[in-house]
């Protein structure tokens, strides 16, 4: 069986091709599913956690409850975020990150 | 006696400003009266407790410095501030009656009755204060009174400036003097005239010696504030421009109280410091000799002036350097005993001419006078009187007895300053009675002249009730009982009384020859006299002076202010902020991945330094 | 066999992960993301916790991908247009991701040289130890101390430690959802006022 620093690994990795997402690409879209990958490798590492610190028995149930947790806000965010796409694309007629730069300083 | 009265006296006239001020603007002639009021009580307080006789000190801190001797505020009685006290109340109170009659037209008299009572207040602090930093907070008060007085007609441009100039020359005495208190306060480790007193009558002279030095500059300095406050040469220019404020103001402020103050002031540190302790100074002489200086500068100044109060101005100043000359001969009595007579005569004389002004609807000239002896009898009769007091007509006026002391203190010490003071009493009598001849004898010159009519008995009696004074005042059982200061030598035939009877004649020779029936100046513009007309240039080289150095110091400090506080300080600041701001705000990009690439790296930054740091 | 199954998967989501950061159409972007976060389900259930798999599976698969496609669709966007990427930004897009790499390895080495948490088997007998702690006739207690097949009843635990420990994070989730809801329908809204445009 794989040890958990291999799980560890594995998420980080995950994490790791995120984050390079994000800051790649250009396509709102594909950035927020960076942002979802991020997301799952942390839910990855607390699964892991959970498995390997073992009481009584059992796997501790707390981080499972954890990324029970994770999975239904980043549902609740994927709804509201790509609303907040639409009503932007809506108004720009762009979701290309290049050109939404009215925050500009 | 009780403690309560002499607070009162401090109490009254403030009470009387501050209920005019908040209370009373609208109702002038309730103002006027209140002020009166206030007066009349504190005249009659001043005289209970000169017939008292009894030396009283009351005080309370005001201050207390951990380690130090505390700030009183106290109130000192002594033959000295007792005698002071009737000059100023007995001259304020009739200076406020006349002024019942000759501000009955103004418009802010209310504004007028406060100052007044105000300065009585400050005036009277000055007299009573027990201590220098007391009598420094009243001496810029009767500075702001004055100020405020002078000023009262400020629609007028000249009167604007010239209460400014009053201000701004006294600040430059008062600069010296402040820093010659707290020398002193060094010095002696007390603020107190009883402390300076008891000082320097343990301490032997000798024991002294280091701080002999220190103590003749802080003399000195403190001297530079009765320069300002008495305008003695070279301070003394704002003087005769401050005739611009109503004619009994100067009488009170410019004449007989206010400008008297520096010489009270030098005399109450003469006294406390002893004359024994002041033999053994060095440099003392100085003010003996601007006192003479002044004396001599003003007196020929007057010669020329056509305007009645400006001639009775100079003749202030000049009278002024007499007692400030006494003074620094170390005879501080002469000097308070002048100021006394002269402060009864010189009040009479301004009072007198604010009359004559009146009468005339405000002609000042005295060439376009002329005439007034008929149509203004009783005016004409004590402002002979005031003019004979001033002269030292012997023997009959107050103004010979102590300007008789005066120039014997001079001939005892120092036989240049005797002349001085000889020839500005022939001086004297020269200008009063050209003053006297053009303004009273002969025709009238103009139509307001011609028209004048003797002025009400709210005018008069104050003016009979100070000739009385002015007669009388000098004599040896009226000086004893009622003067600040008198030292009885008795009479001597000598060369003092021989020059001084000779200046008088020969002063009234002159003049008769000169002035008794002249239509105009016949010295006008002849050589000397233009430069006497116009007082020696010295207001003109002021102006050079201090516009010179003010364009001089403006161009430093403007090149001061542009390089370095608005280029380096404020400019550099914002310059700055500004660039701070720009490079942060090229982080702004508005770039979503530019925010990502910062965040990741931020993230690093704080892993690496939870982590791997420690 | 195990690590079998476990290479696979973290093969077959890092790969679905990469794939999304590299293909250029959003959809396949999105499908790959379906694959990775296959994977993971995968990785999941290895770790016995099959309730997390499904529920990844179920909702990232089912769902979210669903939506993430179904904008794309609706904005009918066309491909991400054959740019180059800036050197910079594609230098940074590597070397951040890879210091976090490193950084993370550099925590996982210094966790090596301590004690390894030890992968506990979880079987029968253990199943049995562990039932004791829940009462006889809970569901818990009886799939645990099965006589023929017993199986660790995840779902049930997970339900018992929810409302037994995080009853109220649960209904602030349900708070959260409403508002995300709600949220969502004013944001969908077409306002009538015209939308400030990039000067």
């Amino acid at each position: 069986m794989a040890s958990l620093n291999e799980f560890l690994f594995v998420s980080g990795l995950l994490f790791a091709i995120g984050l390079s997402g994000v800051i790649i690409r250009r396509n709102i879209i594909v950035i927020f599913m960076c942002l979802e990958l991020m997301l799952a490798a942390a839910s990855l590492t607390l699964v892991a956690f959970s498995r390997f610190h073992v009481h009584n028995g059992l796997p501790d149930y707390n981080g499972q409850v954890f990324v029970f947790f994770i999975i239904t806000v980043a549902a609740a965010e994927v709804a509201v975020g790509l609303a907040i796409i639409v009503a932007l694309y809506r108004a720009r007629q762009t979701i290309n990150v290049e050109d939404l730069t009215s925050m500009r300083g | 006696m009780d403690s309560f009265v002499p607070w009162l006296l401090l109490a009254l006239p403030l009470l009387s400003a501050v209920t005019i001020h908040l209370g009373l603007k609208k109702n002038q002639a309730v103002s006027a009266l209140v002020s009166t009021a206030s007066a009349a009580v504190t005249l009659v307080l001043a005289i209970i407790l000169l017939l008292q006789k009894e030396n009283v000190s009351v005080a309370f801190n005001w201050i207390s410095i951990g380690g130090f001797e505390g700030i009183k505020i106290g109130l000192d009685f002594d033959q000295l501030s007792r005698g002071m006290m009737l000059v100023v109340t007995g001259v304020g109170f009739l200076v406020h009656l006349f002024s019942l009659a000759y501000m009955k037209d103004d418009a802010a008299k209310a504004r007028y009755f406060c100052g007044l009572s105000l300065f009585m207040f400050s005036m009277t602090g000055i007299v009573l204060a027990s201590n220098f930093i007391m009598m420094f907070i009243f001496w810029e008060l009767v500075g702001l009174s004055s100020y405020l007085l002078i000023g009262h007609w400020y629609e007028k441009a000249s009167a604007a400036d010239a209460a400014k100039k009053a201000f701004l020359t006294n600040r430059i005495g008062d600069f010296g003097f402040m820093i010659g208190i707290l020398m002193l306060w060094q010095i002696t480790g007390t603020m107190t005239f009883d402390g300076i007193s008891q000082f320097f009558d343990g301490a032997h002279p000798k024991v002294l010696v280091p701080s002999l030095t220190m103590l003749s500059v802080s003399i000195l300095l403190i001297f530079m504030g009765a320069m300002g406050k008495s305008a003695q040469a070279p301070l003394h220019v704002w003087l005769p421009d401050a005739m611009e404020g109503p004619t009994p103001v100067s009488a009170l402020i410019h004449a007989a109280t206010m400008v008297a103050a520096g010489v009270y002031m030098m005399a109450r540190l003469y006294f406390a410091i002893g004359t024994e302790t002041l033999e053994a100074l060095w440099g003392l002489n100085t003010i003996a000799w601007i006192g003479g200086i002044t004396s001599l500068l003003a007196a020929l100044m007057a010669t020329q002036q056509d305007d009645i109060k400006k001639i009775l101005a100079y003749s202030t100043l000049s009278q002024l350097g007499y007692m400030v000359m006494a003074v620094g001969l170390l005879n501080p009595e002469a000097g308070m005993f002048h100021l006394f007579t002269h402060a009864w005569f010189k009040a009479l004389l301004f009072l007198g001419s604010g009359a004559v002004i009146f009468a005339c609807h405000h002609e000042q000239n005295i060439w376009k006078m002329g005439g007034l002896k008929k149509t203004m009898p009783i005016t004409f009769m004590t402002f002979g009187i005031g003019t004979l007091a001033l002269c030292g007509f012997p023997f009959i006026t107050s103004g010979f007895w102590s300007k008789e002391q005066i120039l014997e203190a001079a001939l005892k010490n120092n036989t240049s300053l005797f002349v001085i003071a000889a020839f500005v009493a022939l001086l004297t009598t020269f200008y009063m009675f050209r003053l006297f001849f053009i303004a009273f004898l002969g025709k009238s010159r103009s139509d307001n002249a011609s028209h004048a009519k003797e002025v009400g008995p709210l005018m008069f009696v104050p003016l009979i009730i100070l000739a009385v004074l002015a007669l009388v005042s000098g004599f040896q059982p009226v000086a004893e009982s009622i003067a600040p200061a008198y030292h009885h030598e008795g009479f001597h035939f000598g060369p003092a009384f021989i020059a001084s009877v000779l200046a008088v004649l020969i002063g009234f020779g002159l003049a008769y020859k000169l002035y008794a029936n002249a239509e105009k100046d016949p010295l006008a513009d002849k050589g000397l006299f233009k430069v006497f007309r116009n007082k020696f240039y010295i207001d003109e080289a002021y102006a050079k002076i201090v516009g010179y150095g003010q364009d001089t110091v403006a161009a430093f400090v403007h090149f001061f202010d542009e390089l370095i506080i608005s280029g380096l300080i404020v400019g550099g600041f914002s310059r700055a902020a500004g660039g701070i701001g720009r490079i942060f705000g090229r982080l702004q990009s508005g770039n979503l991945q530019g925010y990502a690439v910062l965040f990741g790296l931020g993230v690093l930054l704080v892993i690496y330094l939870t982590v791997f740091v420690s | 066999m195990a690590s079998f199954a476990f290479y696979l998967f973290a093969l077959l989501a890092v790969s679905g992960g990469v794939l999304l950061v590299t293909f250029r159409n959003p959809v396949t972007s999105a499908l790959c993301m379906v694959l990775s976060f296959v994977g993971l389900a995968g990785l999941f259930i290895g770790l016995n916790a099959y309730f997390v798999g499904i529920v990844q599976v179920l909702v990232y698969a089912g769902a979210i991908m669903v939506l993430f496609i179904f904008i794309i669709m609706l904005l009918d966007l066309n491909d991400e247009k054959p740019v180059k990427f800036k050197s910079s930004t594609l230098l940074a897009g590597v070397a951040i991701p890879l210091l976090l790499l490193a950084q993370i390895l550099g925590v996982i080495q210094s966790g090596l040289q301590g004690e390894e948490a030890e992968f506990t088997k979880i079987d029968a007998e253990t199943m049995k130890v562990s039932a004791a702690a829940f009462p006889e006739e809970s569901a818990i207690h009886k799939s645990l101390s099965h006589e023929k097949s017993p199986k660790l009843p995840d779902t049930n635990l997970i339900g018992h430690t929810i409302f037994k420990s995080y009853n109220f994070p649960l209904q602030l989730m349900g708070a959260l959802l409403l508002v995300a809801t709600v949220g969502v329908v004013v944001l969908s809204k077409r306002s009538h006022t015209k939308a400030p445009t990039d000067s």
